[in-house]
């Protein structure tokens, strides 16, 4: 009950909340995929929102790691060639897209735009045929 | 100095966020995806709770704050999310997630992580967007 409900509920709230925040605050829409792009595009002051989020994310996962590291207790065992293939089409595609789970998924959808409802639809579509024919192999 | 403050703090808690839920774990999120198999629902939790928050927490601020917001479905939103929504079923990792998951050192998630650097380049220089 606690690991499949409780707790991804929690972390559910904790991502509204970090969200939330972003927009009250800042007026930005946190959109991870167009966060690390423009900040690997070019180094500016304008930027700043950009890599504070960033380091935010690596040191909110270093502290977890650290106090609780059964959530990081997980093999990555794919292949080098299959985890490479993975990366340019998230990168690629979030980009051609503009935008992932967190700017269309968790920010778009609770915006009720209808870009961002269409897009969350496709990659959750593609994702569930990826996944079911990987199965069938 | 207040903005990267802020958003510092909304990325710790983020990843705090992504870290318990299980979002970062690429097994749970193949599964929360393998509708026709052994389909693992809890991952649902994740994304209602969070766009169910942002529903009315948004509709207050977003008042606030002027946003661009396009309305056009184009072609490349649906190919790149298509796309986007491959790369995510076959690993099981997708942005954020990855950036988190830098953390265990792992060889793998760093080749992922590089290649998707590698596909931004890619539509950058191809576009000449960001």
């Amino acid at each position: 009950m606690t690991s499949m409900i409780l707790l991804p509920l929690l972390g559910g709230i904790l991502i509204a909340i970090s969200t939330t925040l972003m927009l009250a605050q800042l007026g930005k829409i946190t959109g991870i995929s167009g966060i690390v792009s423009h900040s690997l595009s070019q180094f500016k002051l304008g930027n700043d929102w950009r890599y504070g989020f960033l380091i935010g994310l690596i040191l909110g996962g270093f502290v977890i790691k650290m106090l609780y590291p059964q959530f990081f207790s997980y093999p990555i065992s794919e292949n080098y060639l299959k985890l490479a293939i993975a990366g340019l089409l998230v990168g690629y595609g979030t980009r051609l897209g503009h935008g992932c789970t967190s700017g269309h998924g968790v920010c778009g959808m609770a915006r009720v735009a209808k870009r961002s409802i269409v897009a969350t639809f496709t990659f959750m579509l593609f994702g569930i045929i990826t996944v079911a024919i990987e199965g069938l192999l | 100095m207040k903005t990267f403050f802020i958003s510092l703090i909304s990325g710790i808690i983020f990843a705090i966020g992504l870290s318990i839920s299980g979002m970062i774990n690429p097994h749970k999120v193949k599964g929360f995806l393998d509708i026709f198999g052994n389909w693992d629902y809890s991952l649902a939790f994740v994304m209602g709770g969070a766009v169910g928050l942002n529903y009315f927490t948004f509709k207050y601020f977003e008042k606030k704050h002027e946003l661009n917001t396009p309305t056009a479905i184009d072609k490349n939103l649906i190919i790149g999310s298509a796309l986007f929504g491959i790369g995510w079923g076959l690993i099981g990792i997708c942005p954020g997630p990855g950036i988190v998951n830098l953390i265990n050192f792992d060889l793998g998630i760093l080749v992922f992580v590089v290649a998707m650097l590698l596909g931004m380049s890619l539509y950058r220089m191809q576009t000449g967007k960001r």
